[in-house]
């Protein structure tokens, strides 16, 4: 005891100023009071698991002796179908030599673009709520986060006013996450023009996290980097791990411009080297011929979308109509609970796990977030356990 | 695609993955009023879209030995009818589960149903292979059903998601 006390207090003084400023995810506490019976709606990954054939793919290439280091780029023929992919997708044009980087998914891709463009004191604004790295990312970089808050009157989209205002001399980038974790909202074409003029007028960059881009349900998708005149200045970060169910595979990319994408890969050939080719092999076979298992999988997330929406609505909760991702954000003011206390009751008095809006910043206090990427059974009795538990509160 | 054949085929799709599922829900899930689902569900019944709701039964589960045997059936076509005629004088025998026309060295393939290997081969040497038009059979008695209909019988994966994740 006195021995671990004494290395805690070790380990204390060699925490770094930067490290000190984060704290750890507030989604960790739940795995310590989940019983066998608990339906989650907690988790951020699909419930897919990894069509057969970008699985078979895979092993495919593992019996072939597929087994080394990569370019620190990626393999060739990789960066060679993302760009291909791009073009097919949104006319734009990346020369997969210069201006692609695989990445070890969209994760590692944040943390490279901050390192890579970000001075100590520089500002990176970004929403309240967002996705639980963005901040560590700016932060860790030595940057300073700058927070807008948005709100559900506002389906959770960025005003490109709010924006403008709190840029100032240190502000160097604008990084944004539609489709949105946790909110499931989508830009419209409109407001991203209007973030794209600011972002012009002020010479920023902007990093654009679009792993959920295949993930919208009934509204046309806008690419950031396909806006005119975005490209020279957009970060797009991309991923495989939404659009084709490939969390554990640990592939993403990052298209930039190629002073940028140098830069990051100076940074990534030394802390990962490349991402690995198991997941670089299996995201190739995705590009080639993954597309109708990624129509499949969107159409039946839209089906569960429409039904925990639904849902949670005749519960008597408000929520706005989120149109991607795979995540419902609903309020529960109502409730006249906290977020946090909200969750955990929830967990304990009726086995439903949510993850509480606060974790993803204050604005998104007085939400929950309920991921609908499980079975449809587990969405209808998780709907049924939290409006037993709701009607009790209000 | 029209607007109207996409909708209709989301319908069918769930309804075709679990044929259970009741119209108020599948108007949930898509966004149409339950009248409009009923409706199209009224009209693919009427017009044999929809030919038959059905359910997936794992005989083995119940004790009950069901022998099945897919059969591959040579045979002569005839004039004018071509194989619709031989394949209808099969079909009718209700121990008849499917009958397919397929490319490739033989005609027909077909899936009969028996409750013993003896039942099926009288079958085949009584019924099937006196017929007219046939010039040969090979029965494969089958051991094992892995997935049918798009269903795994006996999924060997696991679900092995963390609890939350952000
Ligand atoms: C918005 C967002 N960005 C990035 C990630 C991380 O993705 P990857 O698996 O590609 O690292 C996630 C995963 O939950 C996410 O929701």
């Amino acid at each position: 005891m006195v021995i671990s006390s004494k290395q805690n207090k070790i380990h204390k003084n060699h925490a770094s100023q930067r490290v000190r400023q984060i704290s750890p995810s507030g989604i960790r506490k739940y795995f310590d009071l989940i019983s066998p019976d608990v339906i989650s709606l907690g988790i951020g990954e699909p419930d897919f698991t990894t069509p057969w054939n970008i699985r078979e793919a895979a092993i495919y290439s593992l019996e072939k002796g597929f087994t080394m280091y990569t370019s620190n780029y990626g393999i060739p023929e990789l960066r060679e179908e993302v760009s291909r992919e791009l073009e097919r997708l949104y006319g734009l044009r990346y020369d997969p030599k210069t201006e692609l980087i695989i990445t070890v998914g969209v994760s590692e891709g944040v943390d490279l673009v901050m390192r890579a463009i970000i001075d100590p004191g520089d500002e990176v604004i970004m929403t309240d709520p967002c996705y639980v790295a963005y901040q560590p990312a700016v932060t860790l970089s030595g940057g300073i986060p700058v927070l807008v808050p948005t709100d559900q009157e506002h389906e959770f989209t960025l005003p490109a006013s709010e924006v403008e205002k709190r840029i100032n001399s240190n502000t160097r980038a604008l990084l944004i996450g539609y489709p949105s974790n946790p909110t499931g909202a989508v830009m419209t074409r409109e407001g991203l023009l209007q973030l794209a003029d600011v972002a012009r007028r002020n010479d920023l960059l902007v990093v654009s996290d679009e792993i959920y881009n295949r993930l919208v349900y009934g509204v046309e998708y806008t690419c950031f980097a396909a806006l005119p005149g975005m490209k020279e200045r957009t970060i797009l970060l991309g991923g495989f791990s939404k659009s084709y169910a490939m969390t554990g595979w640990r592939v993403g990319f990052a298209a930039a411009p190629a002073g940028i994408i140098e830069n990051m890969m100076k940074i990534h050939q030394y802390t990962t080297m490349c991402a690995p080719i198991m997941g670089q092999m299996a995201a190739v076979e995705a590009l080639k011929h993954g597309e109708d298992s990624v129509q499949e999988m969107v159409e039946s997330y839209d089906w569960r979308r429409r039904v925990m929406l639904k849902g949670l609505r005749d519960i008597g909760l408000t929520c706005f109509e989120p149109r991607g991702a795979f995540y419902c954000f609903p309020s529960i003011k109502k409730t006249g609970l906290t977020s946090e206390e909200f969750s955990e009751r929830l967990l304990k008095e009726e086995q439903v796990l949510v993850i509480h809006g606060s974790t993803f910043g204050k604005c998104g206090e007085g939400h929950v977030r309920c991921c609908y990427a499980t079975s449809m059974p587990n969405i209808e009795k998780a709907l049924e356990r939290m409006g037993r538990f709701v009607s009790r509160l209000i | 695609m029209e607007a109207k054949a996409k909708t209709m085929k989301n319908v069918l799709k769930i309804l075709e993955k679990d044929a259970r599922t009741p119209p108020e829900k599948i108007a949930t899930m898509t966004g149409l009023s339950r009248d409009e689902v009923a409706n199209i569900i009224a009209q693919a019944e009427k017009d044999k879209t929809i030919v038959k709701y059905k359910t997936i039964v794992d005989w083995s589960r119940m004790g009950d030995d069901q022998v099945m045997a897919l059969i591959e059936v040579k045979t002569v076509p005839r004039r004018d009818v071509g194989f619709d005629a031989i394949a209808e004088r099969i079909y009718s025998f209700p121990q008849v589960h499917s009958v397919y026309l397929v490319s490739g060295t033989y005609d027909l393939q077909i899936q009969v149903v028996g409750k013993t290997i003896q039942e099926i081969g009288e079958f085949v040497s009584e019924k099937l292979s006196t017929l007219d038009s046939i010039q040969g059979t090979v029965t494969h008695f089958l051991l094992k059903k892995y997935k049918e209909d798009g269903e795994v019988l006996h999924p060997g994966e696991k679900n092995n998601r963390l609890v939350a994740s952000p």
